[in-house]
C-alpha cells in the first residue's frame, strides 16, 4: 500500500505514551431504577488494547456503551480526553470515538461501499457531502480490510464474517483515535471470530487505534488484548496484563469455574481449560 | 473556482462526483434520473387531466394557458375551473409520498405510513366530527367551507401530537412506533364508526365521501393554503435526508456517527405528520398512497431507503393519474381515494413479484 491517506492517529495527534483518552470516574449506571454497574473507575491510556470480560449479565456491555456515549450516567462519569463526555457534542465525540455496536443492522439494500461511506458523517456537511478526503478515505478502508471486492454488494447478501468486516470499515472510514467494540465476534465461526481479533489488531498496531472490546471468550481475549478487564454483577473486580488478571482464583470467583491456566503453546499468553462449573 | 467532474476509478458505477470550490456532491443518476423522469410524467398528466371534460382543452392550449398566455374561454375553464383540482391532487400526492418515505425510513418499517400509523384516520374523526355533529344547521353550512378541513387539520395534528408522546420514551423507538400508531388507529377508527351510526342519513353520506378522499370541488381555496405549507415543509424535509441516512441505521449507530438522535427523530416525525395533516386536510385521507409510493419509488432508484423527492413526485403521479380515471374512464365519478389503492397495489405487487429485493 503506497498511500496512507487514513488519518494516523499515532503520527498526527501524537499524545503521549500513557495519556489517559477514556476514564470513568465513580460511574454508576442503571436501566430506571436497577443498577447495573457501579463504583467502576477505569482508565483507558492511548494506544491501548483493552478487552473487558465477565460472566453474562455483568455490566460490561453496559459499560461500554456508557463509555461511548449510548448512555447517560446515573452517578460518576466518563470523561474524553479529560472532558465530560456528557456535555461534548455528539457530533465532536464521533469525530475522535467510533463504535460497533452488538450486532448492528444494515438497512437492506445498503451496499458495502455504502455502508463504509456512511462512516464520513461526522465529517461531512450539507455542503461538503463528498470531498477529495472522504473518497480516498473509503477507498482505502475497503482496501485495509479487503472489503474493496465486495464493494458493491449489499451488505444483508454478505455472511456474518464479511458483514462483520464491513462493518470494521466503516469505523476505520470515520478515522476515530478511539474504538470501542461490543462483542464484535458474535454468531461467528472460530476462523472469523480469528479473522474479526486479527484485523482490530492490526487497527491497534499499524493503524494506532486504542481499542476496547468487549469479549466472550478468554483465550481470545489473553491473545489480542494487552489488558483485561474482568467484570463481575456490575463491579470491576480485576485489571491488568492477561497473566495477572487470568488466574485460577478469578475465574472461579467470577465465573464460578474451575480451570487450569496454561500457556497458549501458540503465543505464551494464558490459556482457559475448563474443569468444571463450581456451585 | 473549479468545478469538476469525476468518475471514480474503480467501484461504484452510476454515480459521479461534482466538486465546486468547497461544495462536494455525490450524484447517483438513477436517483436523478426517476425524479425527472416522474416530473415530465406529472406535467404531462396534469395536463391531460386539465384538458379533459365537457369543453375540452387541447394539450398544448393547456400548457399555454398555465404560462399565462391564454385567451378568454379557456383561461376561466382551465385557470378557474380545472386547474386548482388537479393541483391540490398533485400537492396532496407530493405530501403523502414525501410523508410515507419519513415514517417509513423513521420507523425501518415499510409498513409505516400515515394511514397505518393512525393519522389520516385522526383527521378523519376531526372531519366525520364537524359535518355529523353540526349537521344540516348554519352553523354546518359554514363548517362545510372552512370547518371541516381546519377540523381534519386538527384531528391530524392531535393524533400526530399523541403519536409521538406515547411512543417517546428518550428518543422514539420505530416498533414502538407503528405500535402505538396501529392502537391509535382503532381508536380513530372506532370513533368515526360510532360518529357514522349515530348521523343524520344525509350527513352520513357526505361524511363518507370525505373518509375516502376526494378531489371533487377543489379551488383555490384549498390549492394556495396547501401549496404555502408544501413550499415549507418539503424543502426540510429533503434538508433531514442526510439525517435520515444514519438514523436508519439502529440508534447506537446513528449516535456512533455523530447524530444528535432525539433532535433528529423529532424533526422527522413532526415534518412527517405536519405534511400529512396538509394533506389530508385539503383532500381527506387519499389512502394508499404513503404507503406504497415509497416503496415503488425505492425499488426505481434501487438505495437503501426511499428517496424523498422521487417518492414525493410519483405520489403526485399518483394521486393525478388516479383523479384523471375517476373523471373520464369511469360511468361515474368515484372519489379518486378508491383508485390510487387499485393502481397502487398492484403495481406495488408486480414490484414485488419481479423484485429480488425482499419486503423487509
Amino acid at each position: 500500500m503506497t498511500t496512507d491517506v487514513l488519518p494516523d492517529p499515532a503520527a498526527t495527534s501524537a499524545p503521549a505514551a500513557g495519556t489517559v483518552r477514556l476514564a470513568a470516574e465513580q460511574l454508576r449506571l442503571a436501566y430506571d431504577e436497577h443498577v447495573v454497574v457501579q463504583d467502576v473507575d477505569l482508565e483507558l491510556t492511548d494506544g491501548s488494547f483493552t478487552a473487558i470480560v465477565g460472566p453474562n449479565g455483568c455490566g460490561k456491555s453496559t459499560l461500554l456503551r456508557a463509555l461511548g456515549r449510548l448512555l447517560r450516567p446515573a452517578g460518576g462519569q466518563v470523561l474524553l480526553d479529560g472532558r465530560a463526555i456528557a456535555r461534548t457534542p455528539t457530533r465532536e465525540v464521533a469525530k475522535v470515538l467510533g463504535l460497533l455496536p452488538q450486532s448492528p443492522i444494515a438497512p437492506e439494500g445498503l451496499t458495502v461501499a455504502d455502508l463504509v461511506a456512511r462512516g464520513r458523517h461526522p465529517h461531512q456537511s450539507w455542503v461538503r457531502q463528498w470531498s477529495r478526503d472522504d473518497e480516498s478515505v473509503v477507498a482505502e478502508a475497503l482496501e485495509w480490510t479487503d472489503m474493496a471486492e465486495l464493494a458493491e454488494r449489499p451488505v444483508d447478501e454478505l455472511s456474518g464474517g464479511q458483514r462483520q468486516r464491513a462493518w470494521i470499515s466503516m469505523a476505520l472510514a470515520q478515522g476515530t483515535d478511539l474504538l470501542l467494540l461490543d462483542e464484535p465476534t458474535t454468531y461467528l465461526d472460530l476462523a472469523h471470530q480469528i479473522d474479526v481479533l486479527e484485523l482490530v489488531g492490526r487497527l491497534h498496531a499499524e493503524r494506532g487505534r486504542t481499542v476496547a472490546v468487549v469479549l466472550h471468550d478468554l483465550n481470545l481475549a489473553a491473545r489480542y488484548a494487552q489488558r483485561l478487564v474482568a467484570m463481575k454483577d456490575g463491579v470491576l473486580v480485576a485489571s491488568g496484563t492477561p497473566a495477572q488478571v487470568l488466574t485460577e482464583e478469578l475465574l472461579a470467583d467470577v465465573f464460578d469455574l474451575e480451570a487450569r491456566i496454561v500457556p497458549d503453546p501458540v503465543t505464551g499468553t494464558p490459556m482457559v481449560v475448563p474443569v468444571r462449573r463450581l456451585r | 473556482m473549479t468545478a469538476t467532474l469525476e468518475r471514480p476509478v474503480s467501484g461504484p458505477r452510476g454515480r459521479t462526483t461534482v466538486r465546486v470550490g468547497p461544495v462536494s456532491v455525490l450524484l447517483r443518476w438513477r436517483q436523478l434520473l426517476v425524479p425527472l423522469i416522474a416530473l415530465v410524467v406529472l406535467v404531462l398528466v396534469s395536463a391531460v387531466s386539465i384538458g379533459r371534460g365537457d369543453y375540452p382543452v387541447a394539450i398544448p392550449d393547456v400548457l399555454r394557458t398555465l404560462a399565462g398566455l391564454g385567451e378568454g374561454p379557456q383561461n376561466f375553464i382551465v385557470l378557474q375551473l380545472r386547474a386548482p383540482r388537479v393541483i391540490v391532487g398533485l400537492l396532496v400526492g407530493l405530501a403523502l409520498g414525501v410523508a410515507g418515505a419519513l415514517f417509513q425510513t423513521f420507523a425501518r418499517n415499510p409498513l409505516a405510513s400515515p394511514d397505518t400509523l393512525g393519522i389520516t384516520v385522526g383527521a378523519s374523526v376531526g372531519a366525520v366530527a364537524a359535518l355529523v355533529l353540526t349537521g344540516g344547521s348554519s352553523v354546518g353550512a359554514l363548517l362545510g367551507g372552512f370547518g371541516v378541513p381546519l377540523a381534519a387539520l386538527s384531528g391530524a395534528l392531535v393524533t400526530g401530537l399523541l403519536l409521538f408522546l406515547l411512543a417517546w420514551r428518550a428518543g422514539v423507538d420505530g416498533y414502538r412506533l407503528v405500535l402505538v400508531g396501529i392502537a391509535l388507529w382503532s381508536v380513530g377508527s372506532a370513533l368515526v364508526d360510532w360518529l357514522l351510526t349515530n348521523a343524520q342519513v344525509y350527513d352520513a353520506a357526505a361524511a363518507y365521501v370525505w373518509i375516502t378522499g376526494s378531489l371533487n370541488a377543489r379551488t383555490w381555496d384549498q390549492a394556495v393554503p396547501l401549496a404555502i405549507a408544501l413550499a415549507v415543509l418539503v424543502p426540510l424535509s429533503l434538508a433531514a435526508g442526510r439525517a435520515l441516512n444514519v438514523l436508519q441505521f439502529g440508534d447506537d449507530t446513528a449516535r456512533g456517527l455523530g447524530l444528535r438522535l432525539a433532535g433528529a427523530q423529532t424533526a422527522v416525525v413532526l415534518l412527517a405528520v405536519a405534511l400529512t395533516a396538509a394533506a389530508v386536510s385539503a383532500a381527506g385521507p387519499i389512502t394508499f398512497v404513503a404507503l406504497v409510493v415509497p416503496q415503488v419509488a425505492v425499488r426505481l432508484t434501487g438505495g437503501s431507503r426511499p428517496p424523498l423527492l422521487a417518492s414525493g413526485l410519483l405520489g403526485a403521479v399518483l394521486v393525478v393519474s388516479a383523479d384523471l380515471v375517476t373523471r373520464t374512464a369511469l360511468p361515474e365519478a368515484l372519489p379518486v381515494g378508491i383508485i390510487t389503492a387499485v393502481i397502487g397495489a398492484p403495481y406495488l405487487l408486480w414490484l414485488l413479484v419481479r423484485g429480488r429485493r425482499q419486503f423487509t
